[in-house]
């Protein structure tokens, strides 16, 4: 097991190589510099600035003083556009509205998912499967987006519970929470609800039904246990879509979030800004998916990872 | 293969057992769910192809009279002339709405035949010839898999945006490219997944023995009986290229104006969500019909073509 949780951790290492140089070199292999604006500056302005980052030298000898760079100082470089501030206090800013926001979206979709699964499940073919089902097709057919948006319209312009956009204490987390964990939570419940249908059928559950043991004791402790097990597998797309998906989100509700900062540098071509943002999220990727591995073993002893 | 089949069929004694496809198909015809997702995603072709002729007015022309006499804002909804509105260009919403599902049924074939065009190479060489071709295609896949899909899209898309190939077809090129190069693996993983399972099977043993070409083997035996979970997995797919489209579009990267994705359409309706919602209401229900469609005809088919699958997701 530690052997092979140390050869997961180090494949992360060679997966953050190719994505940094696809990221890397994707940017540089187009027209339009960081510098382009809508009046173009004057060549030696331009130039200047290029030696000034160092954007005059051959490409690879820039990325090997941008790895260089996080490698030994961990320093992800200067943002083009934010030139005061370094990438690092950048994403250091905004790292903890987008972390919140992702594990309370990820809390709320395994609430709201396991349980919705699970009650379809029991009530099979009648009401509470057809609301489960019901409610689980509505999240994987909208779009996190376009729920952000109709939460705002209903909830904080019609209804004016919650504020429309802000981070700033509990009422202003709800609306992008609900928003984030809407597709999430109709996952979790499909994948629950099909595991569960499949654990009915099962001898052992027969056996504990004959044994005379309480139908919520068969159903929390023999059903929902093994019933869980493969559910846990979708977890780790599910924290991708999170990570990746978080940054709509931020933009929609104006949360201050590094999210934000990605979009923008896109657009603007801070190369610095965006090679960092990917890095940080391809390895957040990364390493979740390891985690919900590590998880997946510790629940189901059957599995030995070797 | 056609004609072959049909005279192979001719010179056959005695009329062919029901073979498994017309029996999956009879599985897919009694499933209701599939039926309806059939519905819709028929429905939406026929929209997107007759759309041009169907659309009231070009889905980039402007009521500037319409809109003047309205303020400048929106028309609402059942206006004379505009039965969905327009927005607040004076464009017709209908007319484009339809625009959007043309788009949105491109995608959903065109990148489901790049994800066939490199998947199913991809995964049929590491499969058949295994050893280090197998090795180094695994590894390749693992990196684009560990590659979060939305992040790879959004790069390609900036990055060629302003390139000949970016502006191809107003940007729609740049969005097949994009998506179908980020979603092949899933499909090139199930290819070489069958191959490797079909070719110890016995029945391919036994028309290696009697001297079956390669060629015969790949066309008569693994073909058929590999291709329900691809067709499963492709249309499964096509539920997320849709989506990554509209976000691409929502978030302005995508295709470009005066095109009207359903995820421009709603981009440029937030703005007036307050007053006009129904330039925001009708796309999302366009976006989430076409999810909903092709979702429900995946599973039924999954259903159809795997029994063994049934009720798994």
């Amino acid at each position: 097991m530690a052997t092979y949780l140390i050869r997961r951790f180090l494949w992360i290492i060679p997966v953050l190589f190719v994505v940094s140089v696809i990221t890397f070199g994707l940017m540089h292999a187009v027209p339009g510099g960081p510098w382009a604006r809508e009046k173009a500056l004057p060549e030696a302005t331009v130039a200047r600035l290029n030696a000034k980052y160092g954007l005059d030298k051959p490409v690879h000898e820039q990325y090997i003083n941008w790895v260089g760079g996080i490698v030994t100082r961990f320093d992800f470089g200067p943002s083009y556009k934010y030139v005061e501030r370094s990438v690092g206090d950048i994403v250091a800013d905004g790292v903890w509205p987008t972390v919140q926001l992702g594990v309370m979206a990820f809390l709320l979709a395994i609430l709201i998912g396991i349980p919705l699964g699970v009650i379809g499940a029991l009530g099979h073919n009648r009401w509470p499967d057809y609301l489960s089902t019901a409610i689980s097709i509505v999240g994987i057919s909208t779009p996190s987006f376009v729920l952000a948006i109709l939460l705002v319209v209903v909830f904080s312009v019609t209804l004016g519970w919650f504020p429309t956009n802000g981070w700033k204490g509990p009422n202003t987390w709800v609306l992008p929470t609900i928003a984030l964990a809407g597709f999430p939570i109709s996952q979790i419940a499909r994948y629950t609800r099909a595991s569960m249908l499949e654990v009915t059928r099962r001898d052992y559950v027969r056996t504990a039904h004959s044994k005379g043991i309480r139908n919520t004791a068969v159903v929390t402790r023999h059903m929902i246990r093994n019933a869980l097990i493969p559910v846990v597998t979708i977890l780790g797309p599910i924290l991708a879509f999170l990570v990746t998906g978080s940054f709509i989100i931020e933009k929609i509700f104006s949360i201050p979030g590094i999210g934000k900062f990605y979009v923008q540098s896109i657009g603007q071509r801070d190369y610095g800004l965006l090679m960092a943002m990917t890095l940080i999220y391809a390895f957040a990727v990364a390493f979740l998916n390891l985690i919900v591995d590590i998880l997946y073993a510790y629940i189901d002893p059957r599995i030995r990872y070797s | 293969m056609a004609t072959n089949s049909v005279s192979r069929a001719a010179t056959l004694p005695k009329k062919a057992p029901m073979g498994p496809w017309r029996e999956a198909f009879g599985r897919l015809a009694r499933n209701r769910l599939a039926i309806v997702g059939l519905g819709i995603v028929g429905t939406l072709f026929v929209l997107a192809i007759i759309g041009p002729i169907l659309a009231p007015f070009p889905y980039a022309s402007q009521d500037i009279d319409a809109i003047r006499a309205n303020g400048n804002q929106p028309l609402p909804v059942g206006s004379p002339d505009h039965l969905l509105g327009t927005d607040q260009l004076g464009r017709d919403l209908f007319s484009r709405l339809l625009d959007g599902a043309q788009i949105s049924m491109t995608v959903a074939i065109v990148v489901q035949l790049v994800v066939l065009g490199i998947g199913v190479p991809v995964g049929a060489i590491a499969g058949w010839f295994g050893g280090r071709w197998d090795t180094y295609l695994m590894r390749v896949i693992d990196v684009i898999y560990a590659f979060p899909d939305l992040l790879l899209i959004i790069l390609l898309s900036v990055a060629f945006r302003e390139t000949f190939f970016g502006q191809a077809l107003n940007g729609l090129f740049l969005v097949f490219f994009a998506i179908g190069l980020t979603s092949w693996v899933t499909v090139a993983r199930l290819v070489r997944g069958q191959l490797l399972s079909l070719r110890e099977t016995e029945f391919v043993e036994a028309a290696r023995a009697i001297g079956v070409s390669d060629r015969k083997i790949i066309l008569r035996h693994l073909i058929p009986n590999g291709l329900g979970p691809i067709i499963v997995a492709v249309t499964l797919g096509i539920p997320g290229a849709i989506l990554s489209e509209a976000t691409l579009a929502f978030i302005g990267v995508g295709i470009q104006p005066p095109r009207a994705s359903w995820g421009s359409l709603i981009a440029e309706g937030q703005k007036y969500v307050r007053g006009d919602s129904h330039l925001v209401i009708f796309p999302a229900i366009a976006i989430a019909l076409a999810l909903i469609g092709f979702t429900f005809l995946g599973d039924g088919l999954r259903d159809a073509l795997d029994p063994k699958l049934k009720g798994k997701q």
